[in-house]
């Protein structure tokens, strides 16, 4: 059945119509959470409000139980969903350079639109400089493109690189996410703030 | 006095709610599209077509935009990441009105003057373009929906992203708390 655009079952416009649908729904739910608030997004790197790691390892898993269940039941062939490639040293190198801009920004690019959307002037300006930063990678390509194209890997699982069965490694992913909630929440007790 | 810290408490979403509601949107992506959620995907949009734009000629030869035409057929506009981000717009939009949160501000910690947040956001948002491109996605789009498909380089791009902040924290603590 699912994918449902790419078995032909909806037409490519009713895809982008849907897609707004699941934006809208995408948007909602990172305001709701908190993530138009940069105050509240950074707090995880201080331990006073630990927001981003709770809602971002919750729906990680939740999205990949609901994929492994639904392929399980013949809901969706997996073979047919995109699985993100690995290039390790750009994966690597991007990563830290994001985690710096996290840091200093206090937003990400889809947290970043949420803030926008109910007035957070900080929040306007991370979205000029995210245009400027993907405009200097555009304008520069060459320079770093074969720092971008090295290492490809293809489209391995994690759970085939560590030899362990998706179920398996679903699994400890869980007990790993359960302990670092024991610890996020000790640490909001350990250095809490006022009203921010 | 408690009640007042209640309700500071209750305005926003329980975070595990709300986790697992983002999930269900990311399996609704995956199972109507294919494919998951992004952010910086249809900023790359917009600035390809910028560039095809502003300079036709130069743009020709670009490798940036030659890679982005040979994933994506079509109109740089018209791709699901677009839609999906205008739908984020709206969205925000939407929680932030029912739950009262329409303002515009600048939000700083008090330590510091909205002039140093304002450079920092800039700096930052460049940064973080910049790293999205090279990771081949954001947090959204490489890390978030990466791990939902058990995507190596997605566990790699999260660990990389988190680490960092983490490791950076202290450095710019002035900025936060």
């Amino acid at each position: 059945m699912g994918p449902l655009v790419v078995n032909e079952i909806i037409t490519e416009n009713t895809n982008l119509f849907l897609a707004f649908i699941i934006g809208i729904g995408f948007g909602f739910v990172l305001e709701s959470s908190g993530f138009s608030s940069s105050r509240k997004l950074a707090g995880v790197f201080y331990g006073y409000d630990t927001v981003v790691l709770k809602v971002f390892f919750t729906a990680a898993i939740t999205g990949m139980l609901g994929l492994l269940f639904f392929s399980l039941f013949g809901w969706i062939d997996l073979s047919l969903v995109y699985v993100n490639p690995t290039f390790l040293p750009s994966a690597i190198l991007g990563g830290v350079i994001m985690g710096l801009g996290f840091i200093m920004g206090g937003y990400c690019p889809g947290t970043s639109f949420c803030g926008a959307s109910i007035g957070k002037i900080d929040a306007l300006v991370f979205i000029g400089g995210l245009f400027l930063g993907v405009l200097i990678f555009g304008l520069g390509y060459d320079i770093w493109e074969g720092i971008y194209m090295a290492g490809s890997m293809g489209d391995p699982k994690v759970s085939e690189s560590l030899g362990l069965s998706d179920g398996v490694f679903g699994l400890l992913l869980i007990v790993v996410a359960l302990a670092m909630f024991r610890v996020a929440e000790w640490a909001e007790t350990k250095w809490p703030r006022e009203e921010y | 006095m408690t009640k007042l810290k209640e309700l500071k408490k209750t305005k926003y979403l329980n975070p595990y709610v709300g986790g697992v509601l983002l999930g269900l949107v990311l399996l609704a992506a995956n199972f109507v599209a294919g494919r998951g959620l992004g952010a910086s995907g249809a900023i790359k949009s917009t600035v390809v077509t910028g560039m095809i734009a502003v300079a036709p000629a130069a743009t020709e030869n670009s490798g940036f935009v030659g890679e982005f035409r040979d994933s994506h057929g079509g109109s740089p506009m018209k791709t699901w990441l677009v839609f999906q981000m205008l739908g984020v717009i709206v969205g925000g939009f939407i929680s932030g009105a029912l739950a009262g949160r329409l303002k515009l501000k600048v939000e700083h910690s008090p330590g510091i003057t909205s002039r140093r947040r304002l450079i920092f956001a800039l700096a930052g948002g460049v940064l973080f373009g910049f790293g999205s491109q090279l990771g081949r996605g954001c947090t959204s789009g490489s890390a978030l929906s990466g791990m939902a498909v058990l995507s190596l380089g997605g566990f790699v791009t999260m660990m990389a992203i988190f680490g960092t902040a983490f490791a950076f924290a202290y450095v710019f603590r002035k900025n936060w708390i």
